[in-house]
């Protein structure tokens, strides 16, 4: 069974950047201060308010049409949201699903992402070690290689980080990977 | 909206007011891109956003300011056992030169809720003012008072539409919610909005956060607590060039705020040091 992991880091303040669309879908959401709160929980509450008004909920792919829409929208507005972003979801037909967006509104479905410098040093080792048929354990060894590469060269200390995996019975939480040396 | 509850009152203003006083913070909005079938405007079909031309004032800094603004102070809060300390410095800097030796930093936004300012002055005292106005009026609406989770959430609401101007505000927000619990929330006008047990904020934070992480508990008494958050003030005020003068500390409890006297700090502390090295 495959599924959609990401990893997300902790800042001191441990604020949390994940923001729950529906029960199967995620938004990872990272940028400018106020606008990633701002811009997520608008898309949030819109997607639940379709849920109310329609009876069932936005696909993975819809929820990020729309939140794309949104996005370019506001671009050439005079208050555009800077705002990088990554969706993932699971959909009873589709399957799992990830979706790469970025402040300039592109969008793009892929098996693995990454934001910010980070995505530098760990999008070749996803390149070098996915497979689209890794079991759940491989895939969190997967991350574990990633963050570790993270603590050995990225200037910036990132102490810990949170991980949610997604699959047909909803989100889950899996335990918190913290590198090995960091405080 | 706000004013328009109480048409019809005794409160019934006779000085024409400007259109945007009479409507509430919150519908400051931006310019919404106008995209027909999009949920949100089925929601607002009713509400009439008017508001003067150019308010917000738009990002292009055009129009000079009158005077260099600066933005120095260092003010701390945390969360202990016996409730919530807020202290702040109270000097009013502009540019180099002291405007204010003796203004007040902590602003008490209602009995339960004290907030900290950091930023330009006028902001931080407009926007407590609203802030007090809007909670005060959600409490006569719904006969409770607003959490300071929520109190937090309305003032990020309220202060994103003028992101990318030179508004300039750094609040915690110290409260204790109706109950036993004491909460501290830091809203910033960048629209940052933080929930934490420590947080100071300023130009002399540094200073104060190396002081206080060293000593801040969950056990700490009162007495201790405010002893603390003094002598991470002062520390700031000795190394930053734009706080200093006195020391104001709040306490926040179940019952309420309580505010300790105005303290100048240098004096006493100065002699100590001299009256240690003697004995020394």
């Amino acid at each position: 069974m495959t599924c959609s992991i990401f990893l997300q880091n902790k800042y001191v303040m441990y604020q949390d950047k994940m923001f729950k669309l529906s029960d199967k879908i995620l938004l990872l959401c990272v940028g400018e201060a106020g606008d990633t709160v701002q811009f997520a929980e608008y898309i949030q509450k819109n997607i639940q308010l379709y849920k109310m008004r329609n009876g069932y909920e936005l696909s993975p792919t819809a929820a990020a049409n729309f939140t794309r829409k949104n996005l370019a929208d506001y671009l050439r507005s005079r208050t555009p949201y800077h705002v990088n972003l990554l969706l993932a979801g699971f959909d009873e037909t589709d399957g799992p699903g990830l979706y790469f967006m970025d402040y300039l509104s592109a969008l793009a479905k892929a098996p693995f992402a990454a934001h910010g410098y980070g995505a530098y040093l760990t999008l070749s080792i996803l390149d070098r070690y996915y497979r689209p048929d890794l079991t759940r354990d491989e895939a969190v060894e997967l991350l574990k290689k990633c963050i570790e590469e993270l603590n050995k060269r990225l200037i910036i200390n990132l102490p810990s980080f949170s991980v949610r995996l997604i699959d047909k019975d909803g989100i889950h939480d899996l335990e918190k990977l913290v590198p090995v040396g960091a405080k | 909206m706000a004013l328009q509850d109480f048409s019809g009152s005794p409160l019934h203003l006779s000085v024409p007011a400007a259109e945007y006083l009479s409507e509430s913070p919150i519908q400051f909005g931006q310019i919404n891109p106008n995209i027909a079938s999009n949920f949100i405007n089925t929601l607002h079909q009713d509400l009439v956003l008017s508001f003067p031309p150019g308010f917000p004032p738009s990002c292009s800094p055009s129009v000079p300011l009158p005077f260099t603004m600066s933005h120095g102070t260092t003010t701390l809060a945390f969360i202990f056992q016996g409730g919530v300390i807020a202290a702040a410095d109270t000097r009013s800097s502009c540019n180099g030169l002291v405007a204010c030796p003796a203004s007040q930093k902590i602003l008490p936004v209602h009995s339960h809720l004290v907030g900290t300012t950091s930023g330009t002055s006028a902001d931080c005292a407009l926007w407590k003012r609203i802030l007090a106005r809007e909670l005060r009026l959600y409490q006569l609406r719904h006969g409770r008072r607003l959490s300071t989770a929520g109190a937090a959430k309305l003032l990020a609401h309220m202060l994103h539409p003028f992101k990318g101007t030179e508004l300039c505000v750094a609040a915690t927000l110290c409260g204790w919610d109706g109950g036993e619990r004491p909460s501290l929330y830091y809203v910033c006008s960048d629209g940052t909005r933080l929930q934490g047990e420590l947080f100071s904020v300023g130009s002399g934070s540094p200073y104060a956060y190396s002081v206080l992480d060293g000593g801040v508990r969950w056990g700490l008494t009162v007495e201790e607590a405010t002893s603390l958050a003094r002598q991470a003030v002062y520390r700031a005020t000795h190394r930053d060039a734009y706080s200093g003068n006195c020391v104001d500390v709040y306490h926040i409890t179940s019952k309420g705020w309580a505010r300790r006297d105005r303290e100048e700090l240098h004096r006493q502390i100065v002699q100590q040091f001299k009256t240690n090295v003697s004995q020394c």
